[in-house]
């Protein structure tokens, strides 16, 4: 079967059957109804709790340096000339800048857009919620994230398990000290096909695929990243004493580690938090690395976001951030299969 | 070599995997929020049968598997080569005994079945969805009852053994679902 059906007869004179009724939403009026009562919800949350809801652009010069994370370039022509503008990946170097002029605590609702993204779980535009709260340690945001969930999945607030943990009590490999050929060899034998390049993909594959599927806990937050993985989280690098822990929540924890959580719900990931990195050497330092990465790799160039790196110079108060998937949240209210059921038009018919 | 990328599974692709010819039954496209994307994929051995799961990174690539599957029509067997033929340009095929398996029971003369081909050689057959056979053994019903729902077993020309309602009788044509074993309905000539 070389020619795929679709190739084969979506041609103007001959429609596709099977795309015919394209023209329809894929979510059920209940579900959009759903989506609707949720940010309801939301908005009612952080008023209580006087969290200013701000709008920052959705179309920007600087794009995320993640060499993971894929941005969606669109031309824009104005005054005589025209530039490579990104639809954003998240609005946090936005936030940033707001919370550098004094803003204090915010949140925003809205469009984020990441290419090459297309899944049961996963559409290339899809809404995120973003806050931050000066003055806030990551235990304390846990804490709130927990509470809203709470608010609107009514469900208990989820345990803490730190990243060693996670991976000690499933596959019994301490994640931040173990060999990296232990680490592929452990990939291999659980199906992972071809050779991991460095660390960071293995322990990708093994969280995701091996460690979330079997933690006994499947709703809980994970804690304390590995440094390699800390993106924009302030990085926890202890006194450097032997068998040195540090406290978090009820876990301990040996550093280095990245003061980065995640909250996962019935093993789905849904949200992705940070004690935020305040210093601008040490961001711009991890942007430089990231685009070199970026580009040994092929992958397109992309400016240093200077005016993020300015707001972190004139000074970012001390801050927790987080950026949920709002689309996953609803899927797990509905007990729906695909994110499709939640959208109004997925990619496939926008 | 041809290969195919991550980008490119979907259900029904046909890949190598550690030398066996492989269906994808499943492909999901995996990515944590900060990391690598991966593609997970259910797969299923077109030797073996068996359904395994595999993960690939994105943007990988994996050989193709010269498998297509071909309809043909079955002309006989000898006991140990089952023979068939392309309607349509004539050449002849001959499948082992380890390709027909259990198909081996439903197999009639000049059916069109499914014959999927690796590298040119038949690896496993299908049989059209129902067949018609007739019966050549079967206790005799008692006549008129129809509606008591209780079975006998009949057993046909292929020698395969199906449970029929009680007042099918000895040469009688009846037509099977092949994907069950079951007794659909009586054919009359």
């Amino acid at each position: 079967m070389g020619v795929s059906r679709s190739q084969e007869l979506s041609s103007p004179e001959r429609p596709d059957p099977d795309r015919a009724l394209d023209w329809q939403p894929s979510a059920s009026l209940e579900a959009m109804r759903m989506r609707a009562r949720m940010f309801a919800r939301i908005r009612a949350f952080f008023d209580e709790r006087g969290v200013l809801e701000v709008h920052t652009p959705v179309l920007g010069r600087c794009a995320a340096s993640d060499p993971n994370i894929g941005s969606i370039p669109a031309r824009l022509s104005s005054a005589g000339h025209s530039e490579i503008l990104y639809l954003q990946t998240s609005p946090e170097a936005y936030m940033k800048r707001l919370l550098a002029s004094g803003s204090g605590p915010i949140y925003q609702l809205g469009p984020a857009f990441r290419d090459g993204e297309s899944g049961r779980l996963h559409n290339p535009e899809f809404t995120i919620l973003e806050w931050y709260r000066p003055g806030y340690d990551a235990l304390a945001l846990i804490h709130e994230v927990g509470q809203l969930c709470t608010r609107l999945l009514d469900i208990a607030q989820p345990p803490i398990v730190s990243y060693a943990e996670a991976f000690e009590s499933t596959i019994g490999l301490d994640p931040m000290r173990c060999a990296d050929e232990t680490l592929f060899a452990c990939c291999r034998r659980h199906g992972l096909q071809g050779d991991c390049a460095h660390r960071d993909e293995a322990l990708d594959f093994l969280m995701s695929g091996v460690v979330m599927q079997q933690l006994s806990t499947r709703t809980c937050f994970i804690f304390g990243y590995p440094p390699s993985q800390a993106a924009l989280a302030e990085i926890e690098h202890g006194l450097g004493t032997e068998d040195e822990t540090v406290a978090f929540g009820d876990a301990r924890i040996r550093p280095p580690f990245a003061r980065r959580f995640e909250l996962y719900i019935e093993g789905v990931e849904i949200a992705n938090g940070y004690q935020e990195l305040r210093s601008a050497a040490e961001q711009r330092a991890r942007i430089l690395a990231d685009l070199a990465f970026r580009r040994d790799a092929g992958l397109p160039e992309l400016p240093v976001d200077e005016h993020l790196l300015a707001a972190l110079a004139h000074g970012l108060p001390s801050v927790s951030g987080v950026a949920m998937g709002l689309d996953r949240l609803l899927m797990l209210a509905m007990d729906a299969r695909t994110i499709d059921a939640v959208l109004a038009f997925p990619v496939a018919r926008a | 070599m041809a290969s195919y990328s991550t980008n490119e599974f979907k259900g029904g692709l046909k890949i190598m995997l550690d030398g066996d010819p492989y269906t994808i039954v499943e492909n999901e496209f995996v990515k944590p929020g900060k990391g690598q994307a991966f593609n997970r994929v259910r797969v299923r051995n077109l030797k073996t049968g068996r359904v395994i799961e595999k993960t690939f990174k994105s943007g990988d690539s994996v050989e193709a598997a010269d498998v297509v599957d071909l309809d043909l029509q079955y002309l006989y067997n000898d006991g140990e080569m089952w023979h068939f033929m392309n309607e349509s340009s004539f050449e002849q095929h001959a499948a082992p005994q380890a390709a027909i398996g259990d198909a081996e029971q439903w197999l009639k003369e000049n059916d069109v079945c499914t014959v999927t081909l690796w590298n040119g050689q038949p690896l496993s057959v299908t049989p059209p969805n129902h067949v018609v056979l007739t019966i050549t053994q079967t206790d005799p019903g008692v006549r008129g009852d129809t509606a008591s729902g209780a079975t006998k077993p009949a057993t046909t020309e292929t020698g395969a053994v199906v449970k029929v309602p009680l007042f099918v009788e000895e040469g009688e044509q009846i037509k099977v679902d092949t994907r069950t074993g079951q007794y659909i309905s009586r054919v009359k000539d």
